[in-house]
């Protein structure tokens, strides 16, 4: 048998881990598509709140990029 | 010069294997020339271009404040302008008012006078008009007494009567009067 | 070096992290403190652009400012008002300082987007320093303008007394995540929308599926203009908001 069962685990690890940017994306989604319908409640209220809303998705985001962190190091620093 | 060779090729395999990024070698490469690049850039700012860009915004809503106190004033002036202008349409209208109504005064009272000066030269007129009028008739009641009593004498005195002077004389007067 | 090693493998090779590699601008040597690197050249150029937008564009000083100027009174505009709102009026004298950021980050990831440059911004080395000075001026300023007071920033007063030092410890926990989310949050997004444009430009030696390749880095080049804005915002207003944080600290 070619490879062992560590490399194995790695990129079965990194594939797992790459999914936790596909639940970010949602999490980014929900932020957004929130945003949209309160703005479409209250418009006038909308502009002030951009800023809020970039911080929002900035930070679910960032969770999003660990995991794609993690995968990166899997696949090529561990 | 050995030290440097082992880490350059530590760094080449680090850099062939793994992420570029966790390649130790080169951070502090980059964190010394990102320093600088930082102080470069924050230099460049806050001494030449950040000043520079606010004076610009700063004169330029100098500016935009200045025309628009400027478009105030003209505004308060047309509007102090046609003011005056109402006020003088205004004047002028009773000015002219009142000129009519002086001359329509005037007027009236002399067509008042010269009405009253004809109208009493009429009455003056129509005075002695009837004045003569009044002679005349009475002149033509003494003829015609006159011309009645002589007819009536000598109408009498025709007849062969005595002349009654005094009778004949009641008889016209009683004739004419009747 | 790295394409020696990639070198036999033939066929389709995908090597997205090549673009990544900090290698000297000349000769092959080591890559020591002081070496020029692509880093150090991708860098200057970001120095010079800036200076060029902002200080070749506005030398003109004009009342009816032209197109460059305009865009440099925008930035100015923008980075100012986001200072004031979200940071609060004092937090005024920080704010060339958080142009800086600003500017270089924004800067560095628009001209990361150029093919075949060096994206500065990608590299985890350079996002911490950018990430640990916002940090230490935060945790600097919050202390001297407002002394142990500060520490009431970890200590939740609206909250129930018994929660309040379970949740002292998660505030602290996540005051720490702050740099290290922050910074990963910028490195991660460029490198991963590096890495992908490279995987999809990849599938371009397929003549099948190049047509497609060429579409897809098309679409995630235009999304990468957005993220690289975007990222540069975010930062600067995450470093406001930590800025406000430090300005004052009561929840």
């Amino acid at each position: 048998m070619e490879g062992d069962i560590a490399e194995l685990g790695k990129f079965v690890g990194a594939g797992l881990a790459a999914l936790g940017s596909g639940t970010a994306a949602i999490g980014v989604g929900h932020v957004a598509g929130n945003f949209l319908s309160g703005a479409l409640r209250n418009p006038s209220a909308a502009g002030g709140q951009t800023a809020t809303l970039f911080i929002g998705i900035a930070f679910a985001e960032a969770l999003g990029i660990f995991s794609f962190l993690v995968a990166l190091l899997l696949m090529f620093a561990v | 010069m050995a030290t440097e060779a082992k880490d350059a090729a530590h760094g080449a395999e680090a850099a062939s294997s793994g992420l570029p990024q966790l390649d130790i070698t080169t951070f502090s490469n980059q964190i010394f020339w990102l320093i600088v690049t930082l102080v470069v850039i924050y230099l460049v700012l806050s001494k030449v271009a950040l000043p520079r860009i606010a004076s610009v915004l700063a004169e330029r809503q100098g500016t935009i404040t200045n025309d628009i106190a400027a478009a105030e004033e003209l505004k308060a002036k047309a509007a102090d302008a046609e003011a005056a202008y109402e006020k003088a349409l205004a004047d002028a209208r009773a000015e002219a008012g009142k000129i009519a109504a002086d001359t329509k005064a005037e007027m009236q009272a002399e067509v008042d006078a010269a009405m009253a000066k004809a109208d009493a030269e009429i009455a003056a007129r129509t005075a002695e008009s009837e004045a003569k009028i009044a002679e005349i008739r009475e002149g033509a009641a003494e003829a015609i007494k006159d011309v009645a009593r002589d007819t009536a004498k000598e109408v009498v005195s025709a007849l062969g009567v005595e002349i009654d002077e005094k009778a004949v004389e009641a008889a016209v007067a009683a004739q004419v009067k009747g | 070096m790295a394409d020696k090693a990639h070198g036999d493998e033939g066929g389709l090779a995908f090597h997205p992290m090549d673009q990544f590699i900090v290698k000297p601008l000349f000769g092959d040597g080591p890559v020591g403190m002081f070496t020029i690197t692509n880093a150090t050249f991708w860098m200057a150029l970001t120095i010079v652009c800036i200076a060029l937008l902002l200080v070749v564009g506005t030398r003109g000083r004009a009342l009816i400012p032209s197109r460059i100027q305009s865009v440099a009174e925008l930035a100015y505009g923008f980075i100012y008002k986001m200072v004031e709102d979200v940071a609060g009026k004092d937090a005024v004298g920080f704010f060339p300082y958080i142009m800086t950021l600003f500017m270089f980050i924004v800067f560095s990831n628009f001209l990361g987007l150029l093919p075949l440059s060096f994206t500065t911004t990608s590299h985890i080395a350079v996002t911490a320093i950018l990430a640990m000075a916002v940090f230490l001026t935060v945790t600097i300023v919050g202390f001297v303008k407002n002394g142990v007071g500060f520490l009431g920033l970890f200590w939740v007063s609206a909250a129930p007394l018994p929660l309040r030092p379970i949740l002292a410890v998660i505030e602290v926990i996540s005051y720490f995540v702050r740099p290290v989310s922050h910074s990963i949050r910028l490195a991660g997004n460029m490198m991963a929308g590096h890495a992908v444009i490279k995987v999809f430009a990849g599938f371009a030696a397929i003549a099948a599926i190049s047509p497609v390749s060429v579409l897809a880095v098309t679409a995630i080049y235009g999304l990468e203009v957005l993220v690289s804005f975007i990222q540069a915002y975010v930062f600067t207003i995450l470093t406001c908001v930590y800025l406000k944080d430090a300005l004052h600290p009561s929840h």
